[in-house]
């Protein structure tokens, strides 16, 4: 059998929270890749909605890259915004 | 009255069961992972409804069995389902084409039931009808994905559905135990479900590229099939499976 292509499987686990990677699964096509995500990874009620993305149309850095990326940022810690105090009934921040 | 719900409950409930017990042997020899699960799931949703079934038959007959009795401890003359969903797997096109089937006449029919004058059997449909409008979404998805697929595919799929034709016509039809809870409002007039059926499964192969069989001759519809308790030479091997562990350790338990 030719493999079937790759999905990368994103799951909003409830309303007003971001989708979020759970896994990755093979499907023939996207529409059966949302059915099997449904069947493989809401079965417990994780979800209320489901992205899939074919895992090859994923553009990825490079770790090789990886210390010009983001080591710059380590130095700079006024970006962090830790000291303001946060409001307790903010949510999800 | 109280004689015919319990065989109608028993024709429900029943098939339910037997087609969960055949969906269950996919357990481990799926095609894929993803379908292995999702026939599983299937399965399972089938076996919930079944269990439903059972239990309120048990009541309506009165006589203290429970939905475990029903289903581990009656031969197969005692069995309700249609034979349908008593044969054998074969391969995935086969499996497929007795979901499509059946999915969109068990659509049909719960649905129908939900207006059920017994209020249990409306609450059980309602229930049932959401997980089987995933079922009969999936199943179409499959037969139109292998019908018009690969040269391969496409001359098994057309196999499966010529193959499995005749095991139809049992799903439509009526004898008098349903025509009298029909006309009490309790059971659905599955006769009038044909049409629709037919027009579901038509714009289905018409997309998948497959063509309707066109044979009338309808396997169990003369002289009474599944429903009245005449199966194929399959359900036994079935039942001695699925029965085993309670036959062989009475009341065994989890």
């Amino acid at each position: 059998m030719t493999e079937w292509p790759l999905y990368e499987i994103f799951i909003r686990s409830q309303h007003g929270l971001a989708h979020k990677h759970v896994g990755s699964l093979h499907a023939p096509d996207a529409e059966m890749a949302v059915k099997n995500a449904r069947d493989v990874y809401t079965r417990r009620n994780e979800g209320v909605s489901i992205w899939v993305v074919k895992s090859a149309d994923i553009i990825a850095s490079s770790p090789a890259d990886r210390e010009t990326l983001f080591d710059p940022a380590a130095s700079k810690i006024y970006r962090h915004p830790t000291f303001f105090p946060m409001p307790e009934e903010v949510k999800h921040l | 009255m109280s004689k015919a719900l319990l065989e109608y409950l028993l024709r429900l409930g029943d098939t339910d069961v037997v087609l969960a017990q055949r969906l269950g042997e996919w357990v481990g020899h799926g095609p894929v992972l993803e379908e292995d699960i999702a026939l599983a799931n299937v399965g399972l949703d089938l076996l919930g409804q079944g269990r439903m079934w059972l239990s309120y038959a048990g009541e309506v007959e009165g006589k203290g069995r429970g939905e475990d009795d029903l289903a581990f401890l009656r031969d197969q003359h005692e069995f309700r389902n249609i034979q349908l969903v008593e044969l054998p797997n074969v391969d995935f096109a086969v499996t497929m084409a007795r979901q499509l089937y059946f999915d969109h006449a068990h659509l049909l029919l719960l649905r129908a039931l939900v207006h059920s004058s017994d209020a249990r059997i409306a609450e059980i449909a309602a229930k049932a009808a959401k997980e089987v409008t995933y079922h009969a979404e999936r199943s179409a998805d499959w037969v139109v994905r292998l019908g018009d697929g690969t040269e391969e595919s496409h001359a098994r799929m057309q196999q499966a559905i010529d193959r499995l034709w005749p095991y139809t016509g049992e799903m439509f039809a009526l004898d008098d135990v349903e025509s009298a809870l029909v006309a009490a409002e309790v059971a659905a007039d599955v006769g009038a479900l044909r049409e629709p059926w037919l027009r579901a499964i038509e714009s289905v192969l018409a997309e998948a590229t497959l063509v309707r069989p066109a044979s009338e001759w309808m396997q169990g519809t003369r002289r009474g099939g599944g429903k009245q308790g005449v199966h194929t030479e399959h359900l036994g091997h079935l039942l001695a499976e699925m029965q085993f562990l309670q036959r062989a350790y009475p009341g065994a338990q989890w």
